[in-house]
């Protein structure tokens, strides 16, 4: 939640709470004491295939942290097959009470809870988040969502229907079967309890690939899945690069549903080889450009605060960020400005010093793509008030860097640029600045700071996002679901709309009498055909 | 087993059955746009035939692509903020669609006459099943308008958290030829009550009664461009709303085939939503403690209700190895005291084909059953000289691997299987890329449930078949679809949800 964000923050400062990471991580990753570095399929770890490995890289340093196996369609292939066999009918899996489903993912948020301080290290050496960050805020909600999922496992109810007619009829919300995710490298560990929790707690199968550019928590993670005692085959997890293992997933004739997190380029092709192969169901949560509207009767100081927290929040890694910020005119002036001063203030640098604010960015594409996006912003005319440059030597740090003046045609204001970049934009009517914020094929997000209740209503209902905040940004709970409007996705995921995506509803009717002509009079079933 | 209260059942609520009407006339041939009626901008039309006699019943304006833009422009404009169907009470939403149903029941002799002639239905059917189905479904989602309900959400930290379920906009509707009236009811009905506003091609087989509706929705009072119906072809009309970059979702019901094409093309365009009702090749298991003549007379009918054109159509039976010879006896019986002949007269039971392409496809599948060593039991070819009439037709002694067992016939065909056990049944049952529908006979509940709980099917019967109603969500498993129809459950796919998240003071219980 937004408290936790906060006072993660401010904890990090004052170092109360957050155990040290160990000293020491990469050394003994190196070594292979910890954990396997392999493909997880039936609970056991497999070399790829192909036998190839592909380095994972400390973005903090350039430097590779350890090899990774690297699964492609064979390996997809061996996943599947595993994934079917602890599907069938009668499989310890299907055969085991839902109650106890929800027990084996309570049991897996005990294990992550135990090893909370090391997958926190992993995911920042890996990822480049700050410490404080992954402990305090992404392994809370890991934690969280399983929790709220377990609870579920029991009480996603089917329904009785009165059916017109001498009929009992009723709905089973059945598990789709075998399901491929496939999942980001932004918050790697929350993406993959997102994507795990509702998927288990309905009873399905996962055959899921994750990131390249951050393979290790997943990986972890794989051993207390088996400590937690799912039966081998229920969870089966291939690292990999997206145009291989993500695409042989995609277009799988054996796979029953894609979940995808990740860019709306590739949210394209994961529809469409979900058309060519089987019509697998198809979930995405994919990119924005989210509008953050601030009236000039909203409360300044929380404004400039969220507003700059709502953009630069995991290095502006975030498919929701807010970087569109719109400002009424009034107030443009004094909102510049002071989000400047504050973009200034904020501490980049090594990601396990408790002080930093901002890490680097995950790997040299996104390094070079961000700075790319500055200059162009800067050729097309808007104005760079702070940052703009790299921010050290090594690793791929960025200096936090807020453009002003900023129109809707300029290409900052139009893509996805996910970075530390900031885009200050005015306005000057409410109409205005609905019909400019809606102007964007995503829509995921949007906010709205106002003090003016009719203000608040008006602008929630006319934006065109799957969520809105307001006076708030970036709150999210494990029972509020997420999910784009347009092209920033298809489907819910989190809160109970999201056990919607990983069931099949099969609806079954059975007459109360079985004499035929009684019951073709009483339901007026083809009555005709015996007139 | 005695029932309890009276034995003599309430009288079922029928309208009598009235004469067809004999000087049917075609008002409505025009592109619905904005409530008005256009030529296609390409000037195109198309021939629109009676399947029971080859006849031309009239020429309808050929929609593409331009009029495809126009629909859609117009549905836009009705759905932007502040509109008239945008600000509308959901109440209203509902009493309109009330006010449709009771002008479909009104003209619903001119309706069910149409949809005979149009689509070679049996005009008893269309009169009583058809247009009752309609009138039901649009009442039902009527009142559901004002009552999809979002939620508040229970978020930690100091938050009040809320949902709303809001229209999604802009929806393509691609519809079929088999129950013409019905499908563009199921589409539009749940689209209408949760706001959306609508682009519905109908089939170029049988446009007739849609457009028809759209001279009833103009009356009921629903404003301009929330409806728009373009009579069109599939390649052109049907692929220009798939691909349309301004259309939000798109919901069709078809071949699996053309189901590919539209998801392909909605990944390709805007990533606009896609729910899809495809084909089926649906199992039909009976028991030997099953019924005999319950389980003969549904799984006749299971198949051959409306010339076997039913996505639903039981078109796998398996019969337990015991009962198998008696129950095939009876059926070949039950299929031969069928009355071909046109749809209009009282006591025909079978109508035509569709088309002419149906027609051939079907005979063509027949061939193959002979060929491939089905035992043909009775039929297996045309009837009469003229129209797509086939003989009521079935097989015996069918194997799995058979085309006829495989591929969807979509035609007055009958194949029966034999089975011994029910881990093999289960597992021949599920054995296809279909998974649409399944019914199983028997008197054991042990049975039953196993069999509602192990077949992979959208909708399960036990010891009924084609049991549907506008309460019960209807879809496929597997290739036989995405989404349900129908119910509450079909009122999601018509629905966005956007979580909005307000920060206050202090949260309390």
């Amino acid at each position: 939640g937004e408290n936790t964000v906060r006072s993660s923050l401010r904890g990090a400062g004052g170092g109360s709470g957050v155990p040290l990471p160990r000293p020491g991580l990469a050394l003994r990753l190196n070594a292979g004491l910890l954990f396997s570095l392999q493909i997880f399929i039936n609970n056991e770890w497999h070399d790829a295939v192909s036998k190839k490995t592909f380095p994972s890289i400390n973005p903090a340093t350039g430097e590779v942290i350890c090899q990774v196996a690297e699964g492609d369609k064979a390996d997809v292939d061996k996943a599947v097959k595993a994934a079917k066999a602890a599907f069938q009918l009668g499989s310890p899996w299907r055969r085991m009470d839902a109650s106890h489903r929800g027990k084996l993912l309570n049991r897996l948020a005990d294990l992550i809870e135990r090893d909370r301080a090391y997958l926190a290290a992993l995911e920042t050496l890996d990822n480049g988040k700050p410490y404080s960050v992954s402990y305090l805020v992404d392994l809370d909600m890991v934690v969280k969502c399983l929790r709220y999922f377990a609870g579920w496992s029991d009480k996603f109810h089917g329904k009785t229907i009165p059916l017109d007619g001498d009929f009992f009829c009723y709905t089973r919300h059945e598990p789709v079967g075998v399901c491929g995710q496939i999942i980001p490298w932004n918050f790697p560990l929350l993406m993959q309890a997102w994507k795990l929790g509702p998927a288990l707690a309905t009873g399905n199968v996962v055959v899921m690939k994750v990131a390249e550019q951050t393979p290790l928590s997943a990986l972890y993670v794989a051993n207390l899945i088996k400590e937690a005692g799912f039966p081998p085959g229920v969870v089966n997890i291939i690292p990999g690069y997206g145009p291989t293992a993500g695409a042989a997933i995609s277009s799988h004739m054996d796979i029953d549903k894609v979940a995808f997190t990740g860019s709306t380029e590739v949210g394209h092709l994961i529809q469409k080889a979900a058309a060519e192969s089987n019509l697998k169901r198809v979930t995405l949560e994919l990119g924005g450009k989210s509008p953050n509207i601030i009236m000039s009767d909203a409360d300044m100081d929380w404004a400039v605060d969220q507003a700059h927290f709502a953009l630069f929040f995991n290095q502006g890694q975030c498919c929701c960020a807010g970087s569109r910020t719109y400002v009424q005119e009034d107030i443009y002036h004094e909102f510049v400005e002071r989000s400047v001063e504050k973009a200034k203030s904020r501490v980049v640098g090594n990601p396990f010093d408790f002080k930093t604010e901002q890490g680097p960015q995950v790997d040299e594409e996104q390094f070079k793509k961000i700075l790319g996006y500055i200059s162009t912003g800067k050729r097309e005319g808007a104005k760079l008030l702070c940052g703009g440059n790299p921010a050290a030597d090594r690793g791929y740090f960025i200096q936090p860097t807020v453009f002003g003046d900023v129109q809707d045609s300029m290409t900052i204001a139009r893509e996805e640029i996910f970075g530390p970049v900031m885009q200050i934009l005015k306005f000057r009517t409410i109409e205005e600045v609905i019909e400019r914020a809606n102007d964007s094929k995503y829509g995921l997000a949007a906010a709205v700071f106002t003090k003016d209740l009719d203000k608040a209503n008006y602008v929630s209902q006319g934006l065109r996002a799957g969520t809105v905040w307001i006076n708030c940004y970036d709150v999210f709970g494990a029972q509020a679901p997420f999910g784009g409007y347009k092209a920033s996705g298809n489907g819910r995921e989190l809160g109970e709309y999201g056990l919607e995506a990983y069931v099949e509803v099969k609806n079954v009717s059975i007459p109360l009498s079985t004499d035929f002509p009684t019951l073709c009079c009483s339901s007026r079933l083809y009555l005709c055909l015996l007139v | 087993m005695k029932k309890q209260g009276s034995d003599s059942k309430p009288a079922p609520v029928l309208p009598a059955l009235p004469e067809p009407l004999k000087d049917l006339k075609i008002k409505y041939t025009k592109i619905f746009i904005n409530n008005e009626w256009h030529d296609s901008v390409s000037g195109k039309k198309f021939e629109v035939f009676n399947p029971a006699n080859e006849e031309k019943i009239c020429e309808v304006e050929e929609g593409d692509k331009t009029d495809v833009d126009k629909a859609v422009k117009a549905a836009r404009k009705a759905f932007e903020l502040g509109s008239p169907w945008r600000t509308m009470d959901a109440s209203e939403r509902g009493r309109l669609l009330n006010k449709l149903a009771d002008l479909v029941e009104r003209d619903r002799l001119i309706l069910a006459t149409m949809e005979a002639i149009d689509g070679g239905k049996l005009f008893s059917t269309a009169y009583l099943m058809d247009l009752g189905a309609c009138i039901k479904t649009l009442h039902y989602c009527a009142g559901w308008a004002d009552k999809i309900h979002g939620r508040t959400v229970p978020m930690d930290g100091n938050f009040f958290t809320f949902t709303r379920h809001e229209p999604i906009g802009v929806c393509g509707q691609i519809i079929p030829w088999n129950f013409p009236l019905v499908m563009f009811i199921w589409k539009i009905a749940p689209a209408l009550c949760c706001g959306n506003t609508v682009v519905v091609k109908p089939a170029e087989q049988t446009p007739l009664t849609a457009l028809y509706m759209g001279s009833l929705i103009k009356e009921a009072g629903f404003p301009p461009g929330v409806v728009n119906i373009v009579p069109g072809f599939g390649p052109t009309a049907g692929a220009a709303i798939s691909h349309h970059m301004d259309v939000d979702k798109v919901a069709f019901t078809g071949s699996t085939e053309v189901g590919k094409l539209i998801k392909e093309a909605a990944g390709k365009s805007n990533l606009k939503r896609v729910t899809l009702e495809l084909g089926g090749k649906s199992p039909n298991i009976i028991f030997a403690d099953a019924d005999l003549d319950t389980a003969v007379e549904f799984a006749h009918i299971g198949l051959f209700y409306h010339q076997g054109q039913c996505c639903i159509a039981g078109s796998r039976i398996f019969v337990e190895e015991p009962i198998y010879d008696e129950f095939v006896r009876r059926s070949i019986e039950r299929a031969k005291k069928y009355t071909l002949g046109n749809p209009l007269l009282p006591g025909v039971q079978q109508g035509p084909q569709i088309d002419k392409e149906q027609f051939q496809k079907i005979l063509e599948l027949i061939e193959s059953g002979k060929k491939e060593g089905a035992k043909l039991e009775c039929g297996g070819g045309p009837w009469g000289d003229k129209g797509y009439f086939i003989q009521p037709t079935v097989f015996s002694n069918v194997t799995d691997d058979m085309r006829i067992a495989k591929e969807e016939i979509f035609g007055p065909v009958q194949q029966i299987m034999k089975f011994n056990t029910i881990d093999e049944v289960i597992k021949r049952a599920n054995n296809t890329t279909y998974g649409l529908a399944a019914a199983v006979f028997t008197k054991d509940i042990d049975k039953a449930l196993t069999f509602a709980a192990a077949l992979q099917a959208g909708t399960v019967w036990v010891n009924c078949y084609s049991a549907m109603s506008a309460q019960c969500p209807f879809g496929g498993f597997k290739m036989s679809g995405n989404g349900r129809e129908m119910g509450e459950y079909g009122l999601h796919e018509y629905t966005e949800v956007k979580t909005v998240t307000i920060k206050i003071p202090q949260k309390n219980s």
